[in-house]
């Protein structure tokens, strides 16, 4: 027998008695795990299916690969009904609803034509009677910010190949006042009406040519090259956006000029584009939503397979818990203000987008966009830190998406809920902030983490369900 | 009264991230009101507008805005210097960038094992904490050594399971000794490489044998802790199981030698099985009621590998007993207060002598190994010495890696001047680093009779006591 390196969990003087024998010690900074935890902590570590459950979610999440097959109103393809909205985050009613999300409902009442005045739709949404609210989440879909959809507004569908199952998600607006950060002023219903007239049905034909010469956009694979150009696809997503002017740009030309499509509606809707930021994200959201969703429902898997947030809470869900939401109270992000806004303005944290945190990318890929770091006056080092740390609360890596400057390791990916109440590290999310009062828009931009509560109560059910199975087993 | 001050810098950029730090740093000036250094983005335009600046007319997203709210206009030369710096300071690397930062160390045994693949795991975490660390080292394909107790023995025998589908060794819970390859873990000795594996469910008595087969001059090749409990019914042998399999496949290991208390019947029969199916052959040193002592165990593996039986080294005499009737053995080590319970035999049951484990369960929640922290042995002592009721005080020292750099410094003390004779039982070998003679000439400088053999030694404090005493087994 050779003498192996070694780890050491726990006393250092037992760590020191193997280095004094000059053998290679690895220490592990052990800390006790969340309050409370240490007893579902070990019955779901010994709980026999996890191993292999945990494994099979993530292989599941990491093989699914993304492309964008279509462009539609949501009354098409998610059958949404007159009066029906989609929001961001776990469910919530009216009454519940914070400043954000209430506004981005009430623009949203205007651009369906339930109401002309927004104010009315207060009454509307307060009575209940014809209208009704539901997460994006349950039906396939993500919104950042309030991530209102209605039955006219038109979304990106994104499609896995391997098993033809679909997501979508809405277009995004752009930044300032908009719809998603509860703006709800005229020129949001015009530029939402712009969108669903000219914009969509553009891209429609620009996306259904590429997938009909059987070359769809590759959405996993922007997100591969976009991580290596400094994007990090949550809070920025300069480098995609431009990569899909580029894959969808000249289709997008042809198909207008065979459809008769005014060269100046062409221009403006290259220029929307191009001009947008964060246009891609909408397509980085449900991208990512499409690989967590083939790691849902593994009996025994601890992996978080949703993080979102309706403004008012903060939700996930875990693949070994089914549907359920744990929720808690969402945050407000730390982060720079635009203009006179204060901490003051800001709502707590809201949008789906953290879709892409729940994914490996945003927050967790921190290091290959260190410019975001510096929302919160950090540093490059800090970024490279943050990448890091948070490898200590996922099951693995990414082969597909990587980091240049952590010599090309794979972004930390598949939260383990168990990992996180270990260590108590929260996963670390890059947002933007909309203002608390319905219209404001966005007020600034920033980091936050879910409430730390909602792991270990997504954990007890997780130890729940393996002492039920154990009983039955015997 | 306030003034404001917009400056249009054509062509200088700076991302927006940067410009809304440095605007944050410009709002926190002496003087300022409310500041925005933004490129003119229309966006921005608009929101600088909103906060009452006027930009100039051909202002471009290729422009840099300062726009400042001041106090009155004397703040103005103050606040711009304030934006220049708060600039350059944004556009300056920071110290230790582009170096990659300093990796943090790992936060739990999995990322651990992710940086230094093929480890063997040491875990002395507390014992309400070590099932899911440990269960980080199977989960990688390592073997795990679990040092801490107050482990559950469900989550005991859930560990050695997934361990056993993976052919993987759990030495614990409660394991206090290994030694692998001559690496020695917990509490070891440093003994010569040598014919004999060890599988012990017992720290300390394998820490005997060791020390016992050093003075003979026979070498250890390997140590396999497998925590007291493994041979009990429901763990069911299952780590020593497969450390005989580990033993047996290594060509090094002429004779293997197992120490713990008697197996559970039922799982007696099943290890009977397995040792009969290796080559190599295996000594049992089980200590129980009219069983040998480890002493004797470690004189028939003598036997066994032809070796000669030494002396077993004794120094210094402690005088007989002045008083008292009651024979206190204050211990460190869990199998050897077991041991003289033994040596002293039933009948001791019912004379009040008494033996205590230090190291047992009951002693160590909330605190360190007695072997680490010897405060609470100590007390115990200073009382047993006070006790006029007390005869002869029976102690262990053991020594290695792991345990005190100096435990007879402390103890000596404790027993200088004492009018009860006091027994030591030193366990440790010539190359601890503690150093065995000078551990040894200390204690006998304090008075204090020393032994190598544990055996030896209760026997020995047995024999001190007073004839009226009851004296058991050491007839």
């Amino acid at each position: 027998m050779t003498v192996p390196p070694l780890v050491s969990t726990g006393t250092d003087l037992l760590a020191d008695a193997a280095a004094d024998q000059a053998v290679p010690v690895t220490r592990v900074d052990w800390r006790p795990p969340m309050d409370g935890t240490a007893a579902d902590l070990a019955t779901v570590a010994t709980d026999p299916l996890r191993r292999a459950a945990n494994e099979r979610a993530l292989a599941a999440m990491l093989d699914v690969t993304a492309t964008l097959v279509d462009v539609a109103p949501a009354s098409e393809v998610l059958g949404l009904a007159p009066g029906e909205f989609l929001h961001a985050g776990p469910p919530i009613t009216w009454e519940r609803a914070s400043g954000p999300l209430r506004g981005a409902l009430m623009g949203g009442a205007v651009l369906e034509g339930l109401v002309t005045d927004p104010e009315d739709a207060v009454a509307l949404f307060a009575s209940g009677s014809a209208v009704s609210l539901e997460p994006c989440h349950h039906r396939g879909a993500v919104g950042p910010m309030a991530g209102v959809v209605t039955p006219g507004m038109w979304m990106f569908v994104i499609e896995d190949a391997a098993t033809g199952r679909r997501t979508c998600c809405s277009l995004n607006e752009g930044l300032g006042k908009v719809l998603r950060y509860g703006a709800y002023g005229p020129e949001v219903i015009e530029r939402l009406r712009w969108m669903g007239d000219v914009l969509g049905p553009l891209l429609r034909g620009a996306v259904r040519a590429r997938r009909d010469a059987g070359e769809p956009v590759d959405v996993t694979g922007v997100l591969t090259q976009m991580l290596q150009m400094g994007d990090e696809a949550h809070n920025r997503n300069r480098a995609g956006t431009l990569m899909l002017l580029r894959d969808l740009g000249p289709d997008l030309v042809a198909t207008a000029a065979a459809a008769g499509v005014p060269s100046s509606d062409v221009a403006a809707a290259l220029r929307f584009v191009g001009g947008n930021d964060h246009f891609f994200l909408n397509l980085a959201m449900p991208a990512c939503k499409l690989a967590l969703d083939a790691a849902r429902d593994v009996e025994g898997s601890t992996m978080v397979v949703a993080m979102a947030r309706n403004g008012t809470d903060f939700g996930i869900q875990v693949s070994g818990t089914g549907d359920e939401w744990f929720t808690g109270p969402a945050q407000l992000a730390d982060g720079l203000f635009l203009g006179d806004y204060g901490p003051d303005d800001a709502n707590p944290d809201i949008g789906d987008s953290a879709i892409t945190e729940t994914a490996g990318i945003g927050g967790f890929a921190m290091a290959t966009a260190p410019a975001i770091v510096r929302f919160v006056g950090g540093t490059v080092p800090d970024a490279l830190a943050t990448t890091r740390r948070m490898r200590e609360i996922t099951l693995g890596e990414s082969r597909r998406w990587t980091v240049p400057v952590l010599e090309f390791a794979g972004v930390p990916s598949g939260i383990d809920v168990t990992r996180v109440c270990r260590t108590g590290i929260l996963p670390q999310i890059n947002t933007g902030m909309a203002g608390r009062v319905a219209g404001v828009g966005q007020v600034g931009a920033g980091l936050v983490t879910p409430p730390a509560g909602i792991f270990p109560q997504a954990l007890a059910r997780l130890a729940e369900r393996t002492v039920l199975r154990r009983g039955a087993a015997a | 009264m306030t003034t404001t001050h917009v400056e249009v810098r054509p062509g200088a950029y700076a991302d927006s991230v940067t410009l809304l730090r440095v605007s944050r740093t410009a709002q926190q000036l002496d003087g300022v009101v409310a500041a925005q250094v933004a490129m003119a983005t229309p966006l921005n335009v608009d929101v600088l507008t909103g906060m009452g600046f006027a930009v100039p007319a051909g202002t471009g997203a290729n422009d840099l805005v300062v726009a400042l709210r001041l106090t009155g206009d004397d703040a103005l030369p103050a606040a711009v210097a304030g934006v220049d710096r708060a600039l350059a300071e944004a556009n300056r690397p920071a110290p230790g960038g582009g170096e990659g930062g300093t990796v943090a160390p790992p936060r739990t045994t999995a990322t651990a094992l992710d940086r230094a693949p093929g480890s063997v795991v040491l875990v002395s975490v507390p014992g309400p904490h070590a099932t899911v660390e440990a269960m980080d080292a199977l989960d990688a394909g390592s073997d795990v050594m679990i040092f801490s107790d107050n482990v559950p023995v469900e989550q005991e025998v859930a560990l050695k399971r997934a361990a056993a589908e993976r052919s993987l060794l759990v030495m614990g819970p409660d394991c206090g000794t290994a030694v692998l390859g001559g690496l020695g873990l917990g509490f070891a000795n440093t003994v010569e490489l040598g014919p004999v594996g060890i599988v012990a469910a017992s720290g300390t008595g394998c820490q005997q044998v060791m020390a016992l087969l050093d003075h003979a001059g026979v070498g250890v090749h390997t140590a396999l802790g497998v925590g007291g409990r493994d041979l009990s019914a429901p763990v069911g042998g299952l780590a020593t199981r497969e450390a005989l399999r580990r033993l047996d496949a290594d060509p090094a290991v002429e004779l293997i030698v197992l120490v713990s208390k008697p197996p559970a019947a039922e799982v007696a029969e099943e290890i009977d099985g397995v040792v009969a199916s290796l080559a190599t052959p295996v000594e049992y040193a089980l200590l129980g009621p009219g069983r040998p002592d480890l002493t004797a165990a470690t004189e028939a593996v003598l036997a066994r590998l032809g070796r000669p039986v030494p002396d077993w080294p004794v120094h210094g005499a402690a005088r007989p007993a002045a008083g008292g009737h009651r024979l206190r053995g204050l211990f460190v080590g869990g199998t050897l207060a077991t041991e003289a319970a033994q040596v002293a035999g039933a009948e001791a049951a019912g004379s009040g002598h008494t033996f205590v484990d230090f190291g047992d369960d009951d002693w160590t929640r909330g605190r360190a190994h007695p072997m680490i922290d010897p405060t609470v042995r100590l007390e115990h002592l200073a009382a047993a010495l006070a006790d006029p009721e007390t005869a002869v005080v029976l102690l262990d020292l053991v020594l290695g890696h792991g345990a005190e750099p100096d435990p007879a410094a402390v103890l000596a003390p404790a027993i200088t001047g004492a009018r009860t004779p006091v027994v030591v039982s030193v366990v440790g070998t010539a190359a601890d680093p503690q150093g065995l003679t000078a551990q040894i000439d200390a204690l006998v400088a304090a008075g204090a009779e020393v032994h190598l053999s544990h055996a030896r030694a209760t026997r020995r404090a047995l024999a001190l006591l007073p004839a009226d005493a009851t004296i058991g087994a050491a007839r």
